[in-house]
């Protein structure tokens, strides 16, 4: 039997019949298409993928379903360069395991980070395939090509399943090897690119699906958790039952003792049913002692932000070339300065946060939607006080993910539960406690300058940023460092390290170490950008409007593609070039420029996404109406054009675009909330208010075509909309917007 | 304890009468289909059809439902292919997918009642069912394409 292959880069690539036949004992819930009833042996190139004797190819997938159709996007790189029939392909979500390596789906990744490697491993086994046909087929492998789950060499061919068939098929590339491998001339591809129906469509449509929520396992109660009044540093001090003990079904209350301070001050209500142990939850008093952020208030917060940014010797400067701007803003000519704060946002994704756990055979097993498996494990283990190789998660499907169960903090209340009672517990969250345990999106300040020479050129800018720090908290090995070895979030300041030259560029990260004792600070949809980005394109507009130039051919002059801002191969070939180009393409197809009624506006921002290694070039005009008479602003269209070089699945691209534009849009406008006591005031829809078809303005979308690197597009135009948005409000009416959510009231405020 | 029909089916449930027909129906039936979002009735993800009304579960207890008929999305076509299932499929709506029983449900109830429906009554009867993907402009195209095929059929 061979064993795993945990790294490609280090230990080769086998390629070898002698598999380990087990590529389809462990079908989770997740699968869509059952697995192949064939017995022989199966081709297993790589841990990533298998192939039996029938021909059919199962793709190892670690990135979790959540709705971006990951599966079928990723499945189809691998299966294109295989040259196999899409039809043959089944996706397998796969349970936890260290020979997967980092399992973590968000950032916006999951298309890039997959794309060499499956490119290759497919690659790999379609060139293995060919020379063991051209054997069979007694020909020169050069004169073989793999098409379509065959070999063919002239008139000759043998299909995969043929060669397989006949066994001895074993190969070993090394690292050297593997990276010259060519892949298939992008004329060739016949799944890239090309339009597909998703695997997991069908499903969902029929209530087949299958979500954490959903998951069972015999002997199970359920848990409700009742949650301190903080979410750190509370104990507990007595639990009084009486009254619940009236509620049939009510079983018990545990207070957990966690030993990883995940989940302090939990006490969880057992019933044989979860409305029983919902109506119990609400019947128990317990008295605590309150943690220290108990009366913290979301202007405690920001006031904490703005006097950490008025310290300079606070935070860490990123590595952005000059970023020594005293001397520039010292003889500059003229300047401009703003302040800019978003509010606490939460991420409200559908199903509220559960888990199912128990121990099986020694094993605990975790069955849960989570984003970041490898993150999670560690805790689990410690809460459990067992080694980490004795606790599995399965993953199921997320009733929406957009960061949330990055932070899988929810499944350690639903271990330490199960582990204390000694029987499966189902935990769910109801939705006011799963807003309240939410890992929001930090509220944030920041401070933005910008110098001008006499002839009105950029000469030096700056940007602070004071939030809380999701990656400080929760996975401090995460970050990078900045000047002086500090190290910075890169989720709380990425955007702010933006591709126009502007000379001397000083971006300064700052964490704001209130709010992260407060609240677990989390990663939300599109994370730094989603307010870097409100902050700097709503400025860059202001300069733009202060130098009397016309926002779009401000922004144009400043992106040079030129010293830093070139880009480099593979993943930013052209640079700050393709950020103008759709800057120039979403104002053309907007009618920029053009007559528009009274109280109508159009206004513009661009973005790079999410972070400058992986730049997805996006831009974003909104045109909106505002009545003057009440502030109230009305979105009447959305256009977008995105360069995320090549696109994989184009429909599910678009629907990416299509959600993460209105994700952008409902920040904007219409959510947003505040921390009063220690905790968020919005718990549930009577005051948290996302997005609602009524307010959902024409879409208008489109892709630049290209062939270079595929980047991400989970996220990035979430950042562009709601800056666009301001943008365009200033120019309907006058009004400057430093603050999202933007309300009616603060329009009519700021109309001049 | 309720006795009422679950997709044609006669079904007794044995619980407290104040169990919302959600719960009743994911745990004691075995049908998860629609699903639990807000509790309150806002979200419609638990929405299903009762004596052919779309109706959202999670806030209707089983006592007031002696002899109803309810349909989930389990039971809205045998083969899953109602006209408004097939809109959803051919327009790939579903992101996530976890609102979306509820939106299909809604949105056959609203066309079985209404199949001359206008754009602003789309909006103004979808617009009580959450979708967090976002995936709106394409609900709003399904139920356009499904009242469509309705009409034709």
């Amino acid at each position: 039997m061979d064993t795993p292959v945990t790294n490609l880069s280090r230990r080769g690539f086998l390629i070898s019949t002698v598999g380990t036949g087990i590529a389809f004992s462990f079908l989770t819930a997740c699968d869509t298409r059952e697995a192949s009833a064939d017995t022989a042996k199966p081709f297993e190139p790589t841990q990533w993928y298998s192939m039996d004797g029938a021909g059919i190819v199962t793709v190892n997938v670690i990135r979790a379903e959540m709705g971006q159709h990951v599966g079928t996007s990723l499945a189809r790189i691998l299966a294109d360069e295989l040259e196999v029939p899409w039809e043959n392909v089944r996706v397998k979500h796969v349970d936890s395991d260290p020979k997967w390596g980092l399992m973590v789906t968000g950032g916006s990744w999951s298309v890039w980070q997959t794309y060499p490697l499956y490119s290759q491993a497919g690659a790999a086994g379609r060139i293995a395939l060919i020379e063991a046909g051209a054997k069979a087929l007694g020909v020169d492998p050069a004169s073989c090509k793999a098409s379509n789950g065959e070999v063919v060499s002239g008139s000759k061919k043998i299909k995969y399943t043929a060669i397989l068939a006949k066994g001895g098929l074993e190969k070993t590339y090394t690292p050297e090897e593997l990276a010259k491998i060519a892949f298939k001339p992008v004329a060739d591809r016949k799944l890239i690119g090309k339009p597909v129906m998703a695997v997991d469509i069908v499903e969902k449509t029929t209530g087949a699906a299958i979500y954490g929520i959903d998951a069972k396992v015999d002997g199970m109660v359920y848990g409700c958790p009742i949650l301190p009044p903080t979410r750190n540093g509370s104990k507990v001090n007595s639990v009084d039952d009486s009254a619940a003990k009236a509620v049939k079904g009510y079983l018990q209350s545990v207070t957990l003792e966690d030993p990883s301070s995940t989940v302090p001050g939990w006490v969880m209500v057992i019933a044989d049913s979860y409305p029983a142990a919902k109506k119990a939850a609400g019947l128990i008093k317990v008295k605590y002692t309150a943690g220290p952020t108990a009366n913290v208030s979301e202007k405690d917060i920001q006031d904490h932000g703005s006097k950490l940014i008025a310290d300079a010797s606070k935070g860490s400067v990123l590595p952005t070339g000059n970023t020594n701007t005293a001397p520039v803003f010292k003889a500059a000519k003229s300047s401009i300065e703003a302040t800019y704060t978003t509010a606490t946002a939460l991420h409200f994704q559908m199903e509220p946060v559960n888990a199912l756990a128990f121990q099986k055979d020694g094993k605990w097993e975790i069955h849960t939607g989570n984003q970041w498996q490898s993150l999670v494990l560690p805790w689990l283990a410690t809460a459990l006080a067992v080694p980490e190789t004795d606790v599995v998660m399965k993953t199921y499907r997320l009733g929406g993910g957009f960061g949330r169960r990055l932070n899988g903090d929810y499944a350690v209340g639903a271990a330490l539960a199960s582990k204390a009672i000694g029987k499966p517990v189902k935990m769910i969250l109801t939705r006011e406690a799963d807003s309240t345990f939410d890992s929001v999106r930090s509220p944030s300040v920041q401070k933005l300058k910008m110098a001008f020479d006499k002839d009105g050129n950029v000469t030096g800018m700056e940007h602070h940023v004071a939030a809380g720090w999701p990656t400080e908290v929760m996975a401090p090995f995460f970050m990078p460092k900045g000047e002086k070895d500090v190290p910075f979030d890169p989720f709380a300041i990425n955007g702010a390290n933006h591709w126009y030259s502007v000379g001397a560029h000083k971006v300064r990260a700052v964490s704001n170490d209130l709010a992260n004792k407060t609240f677990r600070p989390g990663w939300l949809r599109s994370v730094g950008p989603g307010f870097t980005n409100w902050a700097l394109e709503s400025f860059i507009d202001e300069a733009a409007h202060k130098q009397k130039m016309d926002p779009v051919e401000f922004r144009l002059k400043l992106l040079k593609a030129e010293g830093a801002n070139a880009g480099t191969a593979p993943n930013s070939v052209g640079g700050a070039s393709r950020q103008a180009n759709v800057v120039k393409l979403a104002a053309q197809k907007a009618g920029w420029g053009g007559q528009l009624p009274a109280g109508t506006g159009l206004g513009l921002a661009t973005s790079f996404g999410q972070e400058r290694d992986m730049p997805t070039w996006v831009a974003c005009v909104a045109r909106v109406n505002v009545d003057k008479a009440t502030g109230k602003v009305k979105v009447e269209k959305l256009t977008l054009v995105a360069d995320a070089g090549t696109i994989v699945d184009p429909d599910g691209a678009l629907s990416q675009m299509q959600g993460a534009s209105l994700w952008g849009l409902s920040l904007a406008l219409h959510e947003g909330t505040e921390f009063v006591k220690g905790n968020v005031k919005a718990t549930n829809l009577g005051t948290y208010t996302p997005l609602r078809m009524a307010d959902v303005p024409v879409l208008d979308i489109s892709f630049v075509d290209s062939a270079e690197a595929p980047v991400g597009l989970g996220e990035p135009a979430t950042t562009i909309v709601g800056p666009a948005i301001g943008n365009a409000i200033f120019n309907a009416c006058g009004a400057r917007l430093r603050h999202i959510p933007i309300t009616a009231d603060a329009v009519k405020k700021a109309m001049v | 304890m309720a006795s009422f029909k679950v997709n044609g089916k006669p079904v007794t449930v044995e619980a407290e009468g104040d169990t919302p027909l959600l719960w009743a129906l994911r745990d004691n039936v075995g049908l998860t289909g629609m699903k639990f979002g807000c509790g309150i009735g806002q979200c419609g993800a638990c929405t299903v059809h009762i004596n052919g009304k779309a109706v959202r579960s999670c806030l209707m207890p089983i006592a007031a439902l002696e002899g109803a008929d309810i349909v989930t999305i389990e039971g809205l076509d045998p083969k899953g292919q109602h006209p408004v299932q097939k809109a959803w499929q051919a327009l790939q709506v579903p992101q996530c997918g976890y609102c979306q029983s509820g939106q299909i449900m809604q949105a056959a109830a609203v066309l079985k009642d209404n199949p001359n429906i206008s754009d602003a009554e789309i909006d103004a009867q979808m617009t009580g069912s959450l979708c967090r993907c976002m995936t709106y402009t394409r609900i709003r195209a399904a139920v356009r394409q499904a009242a469509n095929a309705m009409k034709g059929a």
